[in-house]
């Protein structure tokens, strides 16, 4: 509900919002996060708390406002941000730097922890070469691979000076963004609709698999895997777009969902609860897709909704629910969306999940935490 | 509260007459010898007033271009300047921008809002707006106050508090403006209403207030009477005679006129929210109240307590009493409220400016002169929109506020008469100014456009001129500054952003990112150009690169010829490569005779036949060579004339070369053909 959203306005337009990973095994809901800003003079990345504790007024009225805890200037634009581990943030600039920062929770200060200069690049015609913007970085503790409009895909470790590989020209048109498929692999996307395999341990700098979106070219401009069945890959489209892939089969995606009436920037599986799924959008909408309901087979109590509802099909997701994003009757309008935001104007850029917790950002300077998602 | 006026350095009104134009983003001050003795009486009043408030501020808060300077001929000495004021340096105030975008939103909730909506739950609805727009002005003053107070350096905690008062100058006119035209409160209500403005706005005297409620002794301070006699002065009744009470458990003997004094604050009618009775009711009420406390003040019921007396006298709306307590009240609208509260309670919203004009020449008495808040809020009361419109966008430093009021007071359908002999009408002149403000700002931009969107007569136009000039630093904002034109068919400028993105990867060596933009915008001749360049590298390196794009055309193929070729020609080598050599044949052929390639290219596919023409098997059939031969002539004829096929010895040889490869395969074919048919 609505009334469960605090929202700050923080005189910078947000590019990118991730929660903070908590520590392994712990139960707490996340409670900091980091928001990067762009399109600034002065282009910041800012850790925020939304805790409740430390939030709570005088008479016991909780005020959710999330507040700073500290930030640092970043030369750019923040084109994506990543947490590498609970300290560490990986950022990736519009001047195809790669930098990682570090929170010092002691005395809760930012600081530039290493930096790949110019890791995107173009060789121009006439003088030597300039930045490109880097779009898209993935972390996997110690692994980071970046990609950009340079077409270039770069393999770095957390803890080495240089590039561990680099495929340059491994695509013809713009990388929009990457992620993990496997330990070894990557899905990159590009602007002319294709989704990319591409094993890491081949010398080849060719994709291992090439997936298209039929013959309309429409850009794609982010991509998530499924969190428990590695096959199943959502992505979002410039015309708003929720495409399905089944990576097992086929060139072509399961299914296309219309979503957005722009370009739709975000695209995430809840981590724990992958029937549901996030997306945002340049038409200022975040959408929430509730694939719970859309399983046939499923007990009548379920549908119920509420709390214990979102429980119950989160354990039987390993059983039934396997194919609840790949169903292809036409069930889709039994699919539940809800639209966040409504009346919203501006674009949000991003937003990201965590157990109960809700984080995005827009155009209109605005950060938003909505953390009771299920209730 | 002070309204700060803008100095422009350098423009002396006491020395040569100034006059001003209004631009799309700034202001022509000119210095002129026109109307020396001319203009109204109230203009130049104002003028010379300013002119006195100009000098007391020394520090320039506008940024001034002084543009050309010239003669004003007639042969008299000394030159004419002009000033360009740009007057949107507001915009870049960090802390503003939270204003800028938060009202953005309630901007834009009242342009959608339901024009069905009738009287009263319509008024209903513009009140909430009215209200939200000040809760932001009342949350950004919070910012600012907070930033001030945080702040250690002087200049910026200077600048903060020149915000904040800025503000708040803002809020109280803002609120004024609600009660007498978005809400246009009733008799009655009206009076009410002031006194809610004035109990939120005049401030100064809150800390002594809050220091004398929280003393031990009250009744003992030095400053009790002074804030009893604050509370009578704002109608705050109920806080007066709480601490009056303190007051006689002190001092006893005084009881019996205490007694009388409370009964009197305990009795006074007041006007109603409700319906619950009529204003004849209530003046009635009153007369009869006013009369009783006109009795006791005759009686010298008082007159050995002179704190009492005054308190009183207030009662009774006596004006010399009221304006002895000047420093409580701090402002002339203040006293304006009071007197009204204490005389005129059943005051009609016409009748205000009688009593305005009076209460600040008696509450000024000569000694000072109104500043521009005065002004301004004095046009207000006397209900004249346009007039609060022009004072506030000539006084303030932003359009932010005249830009919304306007808007706001337009959709209460108060300004739909006045038309400007420029532009459209004053709303949508105001919209403009304040959105190409936000134009000319590194990142509020995108706010402008829901702006700009919203004025009918010139919005298009301002936005398609603003939009081209948006830097485009990375393709994601292209995508964003692209998606606002082909929201708005905005053709001409959706091709302009292709093409400038084009030409970028273009200069960068990124073919397929330039193709990519040019499909987008459907720019035949620029994806033509594109090809172009793909075919070069392809001749010069034996080899395509971008493959994975130009694998990808589909439908997007059919935009350029040019591209189509090129399609068409990575298809054949597709064909060729997979060895289904007749097809590859056929599709060779048929870019030629089909005119699909540029004649530029015919030498190149010619060559590329050759192989097909040494294969051992026979693939073209003697049509097709008899075809091959007549396309190798046509070339060299043609290109004859220009002797560049004699003069170069390469080109010659591929000619010589193609001849007897086509000769030999027509031989070849006639045998194997004949021997068909033959057999």
């Amino acid at each position: 509900a609505m009334e469960d959203v605090s929202a700050k306005f923080v005189s910078q337009k947000i590019s990118r919002t991730r929660w903070r990973p908590p520590p392994a095994a712990a139960l707490q809901p996340p409670s900091v996060f980091a928001t990067g800003s762009w399109d600034n003079e002065d282009n910041r990345i800012s850790l925020w708390s939304a805790d409740d504790l430390g939030n709570v007024g005088l008479n016991g009225e909780y005020h959710g406002e999330p507040h700073l805890l500290c930030d640092i200037q970043h030369n750019g634009d923040v084109m994506d941000m990543q947490f590498l581990d609970q300290e560490r943030i990986v950022v990736a600039s519009s001047t195809g730097t790669v930098t990682i920062f570090r929170h010092h929770q002691n005395n809760q200060t930012l600081s530039a922890n290493h930096r790949w200069e110019r890791a995107h690049y173009h060789v121009d015609q006439d003088t030597s070469c300039g930045g490109a913007a880097c779009t898209g970085v993935v972390c996997n503790n110690p692994e980071i691979v970046t990609v950009g409009e340079d077409g270039r895909i770069n393999l770095f470790r957390a803890d080495q000076k240089d590039a561990v590989r680099t495929i340059d020209n491994a695509d013809s048109s713009t990388l929009h963004a990457v992620t993990f498929l496997r330990t070894t692999e990557i899905l990159t996307v590009n602007s002319i609709g294709q989704l990319k395999i591409w094993d890491l341990r081949q010398q080849r700098n060719e994709p291992s698999q090439i997936f298209s979106l039929a013959s309309d070219r429409v850009p794609l401009h982010c991509v998530d895997r499924h969190p428990n069945q590695q096959h199943i890959v959502a992505t979002g489209g410039q015309d708003g777009m929720l495409s399905i892939w089944d990576i097992r089969q086929g060139t072509m995606p399961v299914s296309l969902l219309n979503a957005h009436e722009a370009e739709m920037w975000e695209v995430h599986f809840h981590p724990s609860n992958p029937d549901h799924l996030f997306t945002c959008s340049e038409d200022g909408s975040l959408w929430h897709w509730d694939a719970s309901t859309n399983v046939s087979e499923k007990p009548s109590f379920l549908h119920q909704g509420g709390r214990s509802t979102t429980y119950l099909s989160h354990n039987a997701i390993n059983q039934s629910v396997v194919s609840a994003w790949l169903s292809n009757d036409p069930t889709k309008d039994r699919m539940e969306i809800t639209n966040l935001i409504p009346n919203q104007t501006l674009s949000v850029n991003s937003l990201d999940v965590l157990g109960p917790c809700l984080v995005y950002g827009t155009d209109a300077e605005a950060i938003y935490v909505n953390r009771q998602l299920f209730a | 509260a002070a309204v700060p006026t803008q100095v422009v350095p350098g423009a002396d009104p006491s020395a040569r007459q100034l006059c001003f134009a209004w631009g799309p983003a700034e202001v022509l001050v000119c210095e002129t010898r026109f109307g020396r003795a001319g203009g109204s009486r109230s203009r130049s009043r104002s003028r010379s007033r300013s002119r006195s408030r100009s000098r007391s501020r020394s520090r320039s808060r506008s940024r001034v271009l002084t543009g050309s300077v010239a003669d004003t001929g007639e042969g008299a000495p000394g030159s004419s300047r002009v000033f360009v004021v740009r007057r949107d340096q507001d915009i870049y105030i960090q802390t503003l921008r939270k204003l800028f975008n938060e009202s953005h939103g309630i901007f834009m909730g009242l342009q959608r809002s339901e024009e069905e909506l009738v009287g009263k739950s319509r008024k209903a609805q513009l009140v909430q707006v009215s209200k939200n727009y000040r809760s932001v002005i009342r949350a950004c003053m919070e910012d600012m106050h907070q930033a001030a107070v945080s702040t250690r350096d002087p200049a910026l905690q200077g600048q903060y508090s020149t915000q904040v008062s800025i503000l708040s100058a803002m809020e109280l006119i803002w609120n004024l403006c609600e009660i007498l035209f978005v809400e246009a409160a009733a008799a009655g209500p009206l009076l009410l209403r002031l006194l809610d403005w004035v109990r939120l706005h005049v401030c100064d005297v809150d800390t002594m207030v809050r220091e004398v409620l929280s003393s031990e002794n009250p009744s003992k301070h030095k400053l009790f009477w002074n804030v009893v006699d604050v509370f009578v002065l704002q109608g705050r009744m109920d806080e007066a005679r709480h601490l009056l009470s303190k007051e006689v458990t002190a001092n006893p003997t005084s009881m019996n006129m205490y007694k009388i004094l409370d009964d009197l604050m305990k009795k006074m009618p007041m006007p109603s929210l409700g319906n619950t009775q009529t204003l004849t009711e209530l003046e009635l009420k009153w007369q009869h109240w006013h009369e009783e406390c006109q009795r006791f003040l005759q009686d010298g019921t008082f007159a050995s307590n002179p704190h009492m007396e005054s308190i009183c006298k207030i009662l009774v709306g006596d004006e010399d009493a009221i304006l002895e307590k000047k420093e409580l009240m701090t402002t002339w609208y203040h006293f304006l409220v009071t007197r009204l509260l204490y005389s005129h309670p059943t005051v009609k919203p016409m009748e205000l400016r009688f009593y305005a004009q009076s209460s600040m020449d008696l509450f000024l008495g000569g000694e000072s002169s109104p500043e521009p808040l005065d002004m301004i809020l004095m046009a207000a009361f006397e209900f004249e929109m346009h007039q609060v419109i022009k004072e506030c966008s000539i006084v303030l430093s932003n359009w932010w506020f005249v830009a919304h009021l306007t808007d706001l007071l337009d959709h209460c359908k108060l300004l739909q008469s006045h038309n400007l002999y420029f532009g459209s009408n004053m709303r949508e002149f105001l919209l403009l100014e304040y959105a190409s403000g936000l134009f000319s700002h590194h990142s509020l931009w995108q706010l402008g456009v829901d702006y700009f969107d919203h004025c009918p007569e010139f919005g298009r136009v301002y936005l398609e001129l603003h939009i081209e000039r948006i830097p485009l630093n990375t393709e994601q904002k292209a995508l964003k500054v692209l998606r606002i034109c082909e929201q708005r068919q905005m053709h001409e400028q959706v091709r302009s952003i292709c093409k400038i993105m084009a030409m970028k990867a273009l200069r960068n060596n990124r073919l397929g990112s330039a193709l990519s933009w040019s499909i987008r915008a459907k720019d035949a001749a620029f994806a033509t150009l594109i090809s172009d360049r793909f075919l070069k590298d392809y001749c010069e390196r034996g080899c395509f690169s971008d493959l994975d794009l130009i694998d990808n055309l589909g439908p997007s193929m059919l935009l350029s010829d040019r591209l189509t070729f090129l399609g068409k020609y990575r298809e054949f080598h597709q064909l060729y490569g997979e060895k289904r050599f007749p097809e590859a044949a056929r599709l060779l052929l048929t870019l030629m005779t089909a005119h699909i390639a540029p004649c530029s290219f015919w030498m190149t596919l010619l060559t590329d036949a050759l192989p097909l023409l040494e294969q051992k098997e026979i693939i073209f059939s003697a049509e097709q060579t008899y075809e091959l031969m007549r396309c190798l002539e046509d070339l060299t004829a043609g290109n004859a004339d220009k002797q560049k096929f004699q003069e170069d010895d390469v080109e010659t040889t591929k000619v010589e070369m193609l001849r007897l490869a086509l000769a030999r395969n027509l031989a070849r074919v006639i045998v194997k053909e004949g021997t068909v048919e033959g057999s």
